[in-house]
């Protein structure tokens, strides 16, 4: 089986809120002291790709991202904790492109990388948080899309997804090729990998495209012909917490009980 | 072609969702200056377009045994077919997974834009603008739709419902050409049970995060905590992904968006990704063995000290005090 990971590079967003800052004139988030991570879902996307060779033996795993000259250590990554091939198609316009861009790109990407038979995603991104790309990719591709997968089980020709609803879980089948975007679960909580593959990771080939090599103009991938952010700001809603004192913890809880009492009484 | 469209699952009924929506659908429609119809799909369509007809101009029920139940392409390809042939200037639907998984494709199909998880929607010198949260509800950005219709899903239950009309609108028939090419099926559904009523409804939460430590507090501790204030009971994303409970039990960015008159955080430092499933929440108490854990910023009140020290005591002053 042929699988592609779609990865993103992004702010960590484990960043203590006091340190987070944003640019309001560039309506973009500050860099500051924070690094830059792979995220999350990407990650349960790949440990989901993993688990699912080792299970299934003969599959190779793509990753592939759209980003910055940095995102190339969001690749390197992958391909320590095993990932087989890698391939970047450089950003150097908007750093923060609308989900169709990214999606366009991203099909341009797997059309000169080869034939897929599961195409994966995190089911949104830890900074941004759009939600979109696994869906405006599947109709970019023209493929059927599952959204909130946690765990994969393939046969000839055929998937069974496990998925998460909001009441439960589903079991949904589907023919290859398809696009699933991947959420978090007990299951697939990324490894960590080891130091020597990390080493072993910057020998490894690395593709890496522009636009131009996809075929791609400026014009058509501008970033902002989708949707375009007119405003960021960080809204200011700390209070102040009134810590319940005492002499004793038996004092402490007849307080911290009447004040509970206090609210759910008051509803 | 200023009209505004909701669309809705029969099955899910007319609950406080489709209420907030509603009223969304509706203002919006006024600032647009045109009609606010209903899309219905599913079994129940008939029962919710009852409800709904009070607060739309149109009601359109698709009800045939090919869409009795959710299933991905066929879903997409009705809603596709019906918000064509409407032609709104926006779509709009709620924040369950279904929604969330048709909006950008619905949208692409449509050649417009979709955004997802709005808080307020209106009109700005004709075009959509959407305001969210975004870096995990660190910071909240307005975004501006390029592209006609707007896909948006919103978290409903936030909104303001609409007030009744006077005479109830419109209820259509419509049947969608369903072809069986289907690459996807949805072959088994099961539910969870979380207690009684929906998490995003309940108006007390009990809240457990990484500090309780593993599986049994939640049932030993916890969960008798819950009972005793009728609350519901909820973990942070720590204690899910550990599988000390089960995910749909998630409060946060990527879990449910709760917004209790009460919420009893225990445990849980309050990270801006749990925050941001919590920002509607009225009063937030925790209690937290760190008194610089983040969630104290948050709180109206809270008490620095082992859960395990305090939770049974605390159940034991509240049944007190409920006698």
């Amino acid at each position: 089986m042929n699988i592609l990971v779609c990865l993103k590079q992004i702010l960590d967003p484990e960043i203590p809120a006091r340190d987070f800052r944003v640019d309001s004139s560039k309506r973009e988030a500050e860099r500051g002291t924070a690094n830059l991570v792979t995220n999350i879902f990407c990650e349960n996307a790949l440990e989901t790709a993993l688990q699912l060779r080792e299970r299934t033996g003969e599959s190779k795993i793509s990753v592939l991202s759209y980003g910055q000259e940095s995102a190339e250590d969001v690749l390197r990554k992958a391909l320590a904790m095993k990932a087989d091939s890698a391939a970047l198609v450089l950003n150097n316009g908007n750093p923060n492109p609308d989900p169709l861009t990214v999606a366009r790109v991203l099909a341009a990407a797997i059309g000169k990388l080869g034939d897929f038979d599961l195409i994966m995603v995190g089911r949104e991104a830890g900074d941004w948080g759009a939600g979109q790309t696994g869906g405006l990719l599947a109709e970019e591709l023209g493929l059927p899309c599952v959204s909130f997968v946690d765990r994969i089980d393939a046969s000839a020709g055929k998937v069974r997804l496990h998925r998460q609803t909001d009441s439960g879980w589903e079991l949904v089948e589907a023919t290859t090729p398809v696009v699933v975007t991947i959420t978090n679960d007990e299951h697939n909580v990324p490894r960590i990998p080891k130091v020597r593959d990390v080493m072993m990771s910057y020998r490894q080939p690395l593709v890496q495209w522009t636009l131009d090599d996809l075929g791609l103009s400026e014009a058509e991938v501008d970033g902002k012909s989708y949707y375009e952010v007119v405003e960021l700001v960080i809204p200011q809603k700390e209070t102040t917490c009134e810590f319940i004192t005492g002499d004793t913890l038996d004092e402490r809880l007849d307080a911290f009980a009447e004040r509970i009492v206090a609210v759910t009484s008051s509803i | 072609m200023n009209d505004v469209v909701i669309c809705l699952f029969g099955a899910a009924g007319f609950d406080r969702s489709a209420q907030g929506l509603a009223g969304a659908g509706r203002k919006l429609a006024g600032e647009c200056g045109g009609s606010s119809h209903a899309i219905i799909v599913g079994s129940g369509a008939s029962a919710l377009a009852s409800e709904i007809s009070g607060f739309v101009d149109l009601a359109i029920i698709v009800e045939q045994a090919e869409l009795a139940d959710y299933q991905p392409e066929p879903y997409l390809h009705a809603l596709t077919k019906l918000c064509g042939d409407l032609s709104p200037s926006a779509i709009l639907l709620g924040n369950d997974a279904y929604s969330q998984e048709l909006a950008p494709r619905l949208a692409h199909r449509l050649k417009g834009t979709a955004v997802g998880d709005g808080v307020e929607v209106s009109l700005h010198n004709q075009s959509l603008r959407v305001t969210r949260q975004v870096y995990g509800g660190k910071a909240q950005a307005v975004i501006e739709l390029r592209r006609t219709p707007g896909v948006v899903w919103l978290r409903a239950r936030s909104f303001a419902p609409a007030p009744r009309r006077e005479t109830a609108g419109e209820v259509t028939k419509a049947t969608i050409e369903i072809k069986d090419d289907a690459r996807t099926r949805i072959v088994e559904r099961k539910r969870e049970e979380t207690g009684s009523a929906r998490l995003e409804d309940a108006r007390v939460i009990v809240s457990g995060g990484r500090g309780i430590g593993g599986p049994e507090p939640f049932t030993n501790e916890l969960l008798p905590l819950a009972d005793l204030m009728g609350a519901q009971i909820a973990a942070s994303r720590a204690a899910c992904d550990a599988g000390w409970v089960p995910p749909t039990w998630q409060v946060g960015q990527t879990g449910k968006k709760v917004a209790p008159d009460l919420y009893l955080a225990i445990a849980i430092a309050g990270a801006s990704q749990h925050m941001a499933g919590i920002s509607e929440a009225r009063n937030i108490v925790a209690i937290n063995t760190d008194s610089d854990a983040p969630i104290f910023r948050y709180c109206r009140f809270g008490i620095v000290e082992d859960y395990r020290k305090v939770v049974p005591l605390l159940r034991e002053k509240l049944a007190a005090l409920q006698k």
